[in-house]
C-alpha cells in the first residue's frame, strides 16, 4: 500500500505535469526546429506566433460559445482550433511574403534573419496585446478532469490523490497524434520528401526541379499548424497570457537545441527532458521516501536537490552541457 | 494691538510668497506590468484627489493641479527611474504621488527623489526594507509596512487554529519583503513554516513550485504574489492536483481577478488587504463612483490620500516647494486638528490657509507613524459561494 502512494505521489506531482508540459514544449520545438531545418534561422517570432494562433483560437471559441456549440465533455477550444490555424497560416504567409522573401532572395546571412524575427516578433507581439489585450484569459470549458485528486482517494482508498486533468489527456494525445502525421508527410509524401531535400541541400534540391517557393510555403503552414496547437494546448492547461507566450520561447529554443536543431525527433526528446528536468530536479522527495523508507529513517528534511528558485538554472546548465560536449544535440542536428 | 499687527503682515507676507500657479503632480504607477489591473483606479484616485482641489481654487491662492502620469512597469527599476527622471526635469513636477511596487520605489527614491529632493507618497510599496531607506525626509506611504502585515497574517492564521503553513512567494522585494516578515512574526508565535519557496512572474509552469511545496505539507498555503502573474498560477496548480484545499492570499492577491479565475473552488479560502470600516471609505466608494471608477479597488483609497497629503502640505506650508512642504506632511495627516474626510480636501485646506490645524482622515483613516508610513488597518475577507467578502477589520 505504502508503494503504491508512493508511485500515485510521485505520478501527480512529477510524471503527469511533466509529460503535459513536455508534450506542449515539444510541439514549439517542432516548429522551431523546421523553420530552423528548411528555412535556415532561428525564428524568435515562434513564441508570439502561439500566442497570436491561440488569440484567434479563443475569439473563434467565444463566438461558437455565443452561437450555442460546444463540443460536449471536451472543451470548445478544439472546435475552434482548425479556424485559428487557418488565420495564423494567413498571417505567417503574409508576414513572409512581407519580410522573409525579401532577405531569402538577398541571401542574407542567418544571423540577419535572426535580427529580422526578432523586430517580426515584436510586432506581432503588438498585434496580440491589440487584438486580445494584456489580460490573463481562461478559455477552457468542458468536463475540468478524467479523474480528480479527491474521487480517485475514494475510488482507490489511498492517502494521494491522482489527478489528470482534460487538458492534460488532451495534449498528449493531440501531441502524439500530431508528431505521427508530420512524421507519415515528411517521409512518405512527395512534398515532404521534397523538404527534407531541400533541408538537406539546396542546390541539388534545386537541380532536381523543386520548387523552393512551395516547400518554404508549405514550411511556414506547418510551422503556423504547429505554433496554434502548441498554444492552444497550453492555454487550456493554464491559461492565455501574451506576456507568458513571449517567455515561453527560452525554454522552448533550449528543448530544440538539447534535442539537436533541425531534427524533429529530437524536438520532441528535447521537450520532454526540459520539462522533466525542470520538475525532477527541484522535486522535493520528502512525499515520495516517507512512504517507501522504514519509519526509523523517514527524511526530517524535504530531500530536494535544489531549492525551486533554480530550476531554471537546470534546463539551462543542460542545455550548456549539451553544447560543449555534443554541440549538434542529443540527435543528430545541425551545430548551432 | 501689536500682536495683531504682526499677525496681519505676517499672513500678508505669506500670501504675497505664494501665488497662484501650476502645481504639477506626477503619478507614477505600474500601468504596464504585473499591476496592470489594479493602477487604472489608483490613478483615477489620486486624480479625483487634485481636480477635487483644482476645482476647490483653495489651494495657494488658487492654484491649479495638474497630474502626470508615468509608467512605473512596477517591474523594471530602470524604466521607472527613466519615467521619474523624465517628470522631474522636464515636466518639472513638484512632488510624486507614487511609485506602487516596491522594487522601483525604492529605485526611485533612491536615484531620483533623492538627487532632485521631490517628496514621494506611494499608496502601495509595503516592503518593510523602505522603513530604513536613506530619505532625507522626503518619502511616505500611505500603505503600512509588511512587517505590520506579517503579524496581522499571524493573528489571522492563529485566531482560526492553523499552525502549520507553507509559503511561498513571488520573487522580488515585495514578496520577499512579506514572505521574511510573515515568517518571523508566525514562528515567533510559535508556528511552523514548512517551506518558503519563491515562484517567478510570467512563467510557462508551476508544477515544480507546487511540488515542492506539496511535499513540505502545511494546513494551508500562504501565497505571497500578485492575482495577476505567479500567485494565480500557483493557486490553479495546486488545486488541480488536490495538493492544497485552503489558501491565504495577502494584499497582492486580492482583487476582482481571483472570483474569475477561480470561483467555488476558493471557497473556505482567507486573506486581508488593507482597508478600513471608518466613515471615509464609504464617502470615498461614493465620490469614486460618481467619478466612474472602482473606489473599492485594491489601494485606490490610498492613492487618494496620498495625492490629497501632498496638497494638503504645500497648504500647511504656504509653498509647493518639496523642500518646503516636505515637513509638514506628518503634521497634517495626524492629529491634533479637524478631522477631513474624503471629499472634504477644500475644508482642509480653508482651515490650513487660516492657520488652523487639521487631521487628515481621508479614505484610509490615515495615520502615519515611524517614518512617515501607515499604521495599518486591513480587513479581513472570506471566499463563499465563489466571490471573496469582507468579513472583519483589524
Amino acid at each position: 500500500m505504502d508503494f503504491l502512494n508512493a508511485i500515485v505521489a510521485f505520478s501527480n506531482y512529477v510524471l503527469v505535469p511533466g509529460a503535459a508540459y513536455g508534450a506542449q514544449l515539444a510541439l514549439g520545438a517542432l516548429g522551431v526546429t523546421l523553420i530552423y531545418g528548411i528555412l535556415r534561422f532561428s525564428n524568435f517570432a515562434h513564441g508570439d506566433t502561439m500566442a497570436f494562433g491561440t488569440a484567434m483560437t479563443i475569439i473563434i471559441t467565444n463566438g461558437l460559445l455565443a452561437l450555442g456549440i460546444t463540443f460536449g465533455p471536451l472543451p470548445t477550444a478544439l472546435l475552434a482550433l482548425p479556424f485559428g490555424i487557418a488565420a495564423t497560416c494567413l498571417l505567417v504567409l503574409f508576414t513572409d511574403k512581407l519580410v522573409y522573401k525579401f532577405y531569402r532572395k538577398q541571401k542574407a546571412a542567418p544571423v540577419i534573419l535572426v535580427i529580422v524575427s526578432m523586430g517580426v516578433m515584436f510586432i506581432m507581439n503588438g498585434v496580440v496585446r491589440f487584438v486580445i489585450g494584456v489580460r490573463d484569459i481562461r478559455f477552457t470549458d468542458g468536463e475540468r478532469f478524467i479523474i480528480s485528486a479527491r474521487t480517485f482517494k475514494e475510488m482507490t482508498g489511498l492517502k494521494e490523490g491522482l489527478a489528470i486533468k482534460t487538458t492534460q489527456g488532451i495534449t498528449v494525445v493531440v501531441a502524439i497524434f500530431v508528431v505521427v502525421v508530420l512524421f507519415w508527410f515528411l517521409n512518405k509524401t512527395r512534398t515532404g520528401k521534397s523538404m527534407r531535400a531541400f533541408s538537406d541541400n539546396e542546390d541539388l534540391a534545386l537541380l532536381s526541379g523543386i520548387n523552393p517557393e512551395k516547400v518554404v510555403m508549405v514550411t511556414w503552414m506547418i510551422v503556423a499548424a504547429l505554433a496554434t496547437t502548441a498554444g492552444v494546448l497550453y492555454g487550456l492547461d493554464k491559461s492565455f497570457k501574451a506576456f507568458t507566450y513571449f517567455q515561453l520561447l527560452l525554454p522552448i529554443f533550449a528543448s530544440a537545441i538539447v534535442g539537436g536543431l533541425g531534427n524533429p525527433l529530437g524536438a520532441i526528446a528535447g521537450g520532454f527532458v526540459i520539462a522533466f528536468s525542470e520538475v525532477t530536479i527541484t522535486y522535493a522527495f520528502k512525499k515520495v521516501l516517507v512512504y517507501l523508507m522504514p519509519d526509523s529513517l523517514e527524511p526530517t528534511g524535504l530531500v530536494q536537490l535544489l531549492s525551486t528558485d533554480y530550476k531554471f538554472a537546470v534546463s539551462f546548465t543542460i542545455l550548456i552541457i549539451v553544447l560543449l560536449f555534443k554541440p549538434t544535440g542529443l540527435f543528430k542536428g545541425k551545430s548551432v | 494691538m501689536k500682536n495683531l499687527l504682526m499677525a496681519t503682515t505676517a499672513i500678508t507676507m505669506m500670501s504675497g510668497a505664494a501665488f497662484a500657479e501650476e502645481v504639477k503632480i506626477g503619478v507614477i504607477l505600474g500601468f504596464t506590468g504585473p499591476l496592470e489591473s489594479i493602477t487604472p483606479a489608483m490613478g483615477a484616485g489620486a486624480e479625483l484627489a487634485m481636480a477635487e482641489v483644482s476645482a476647490s481654487g483653495a489651494l495657494l491662492d488658487g492654484s491649479t493641479v495638474t497630474s502626470i502620469r508615468g509608467d512605473s512597469t512596477c517591474i523594471d527599476a530602470g524604466a521607472a527611474t527613466t519615467a521619474a527622471e523624465r517628470l522631474v526635469t522636464a515636466d518639472k513636477v513638484n512632488a510624486i504621488m507614487g511609485a506602487d511596487c516596491s522594487g522601483v520605489t525604492g529605485a526611485i527614491l533612491a536615484n531620483v527623489a533623492l538627487a532632485n529632493g521631490i517628496v514621494m507618497i506611494s499608496p502601495s510599496a509595503t516592503s518593510p526594507g523602505l522603513s530604513t531607506a536613506e530619505d532625507n525626509g522626503l518619502f511616505f506611504r500611505t500603505a503600512p509596512s509588511d512587517a505590520r502585515q506579517g503579524v496581522i497574517i499571524t493573528n489571522i492564521l492563529q485566531d482560526r487554529g492553523v499552525n502549520e503553513v507553507a509559503l511561498t512567494y513571488t520573487n522580488n522585494d515585495y514578496g520577499k519583503g512579506l514572505a521574511d516578515a510573515f515568517q518571523a512574526s508566525f514562528e515567533a508565535a510559535g508556528g511552523t513554516v514548512t517551506i518558503s519557496a519563491a515562484h517567478e512572474d510570467g512563467k510557462a509552469d508551476y508544477s515544480a513550485e507546487v511540488g515542492a511545496l506539496a511535499s513540505a505539507g502545511g494546513e494551508v498555503l500562504v501565497v505571497a504574489g500578485y492575482v495577476d502573474q505567479g500567485g494565480s498560477g500557483v493557486i490553479r496548480a495546486a488545486l488541480d492536483t488536490g495538493a492544497f484545499d485552503t489558501f491565504y492570499v495577502p494584499d497582492g492577491m486580492v482583487g476582482k481577478k481571483l472570483n474569475e479565475n477561480f470561483g467555488a473552488e476558493l471557497n473556505g479560502s482567507y486573506g486581508a488587504y488593507p482597508g478600513t470600516d471608518n466613515a471615509g471609505s464609504g464617502m470615498f466608494v461614493e465620490l469614486a463612483a460618481a467619478a466612474g471608477f472602482d473606489g473599492t479597488g485594491a489601494f485606490a483609497p490610498e492613492s487618494y490620500d496620498a495625492a490629497a497629503l501632498i496638497m494638503l502640505a504645500m497648504q500647511a506650508a504656504g509653498s509647493s516647494a518639496s523642500a518646503d512642504f516636505k515637513d509638514h506632511v506628518m503634521d497634517v495627516a495626524n492629529a491634533p486638528g479637524e478631522q477631513i474626510m474624503p471629499g472634504e480636501l477644500a475644508k482642509g485646506l480653508a482651515i490650513l490657509a487660516a492657520g488652523g490645524e487639521i487631521d487628515y482622515v481621508g479614505a484610509s483613516a490615515v495615520e502615519l507613524i515611524g517614518a512617515g508610513e501607515s499604521a495599518g488597518n486591513y480587513q479581513e475577507i472570506e471566499f463563499a459561494d465563489g466571490v471573496y467578502s469582507t468579513i472583519g477589520y483589524r
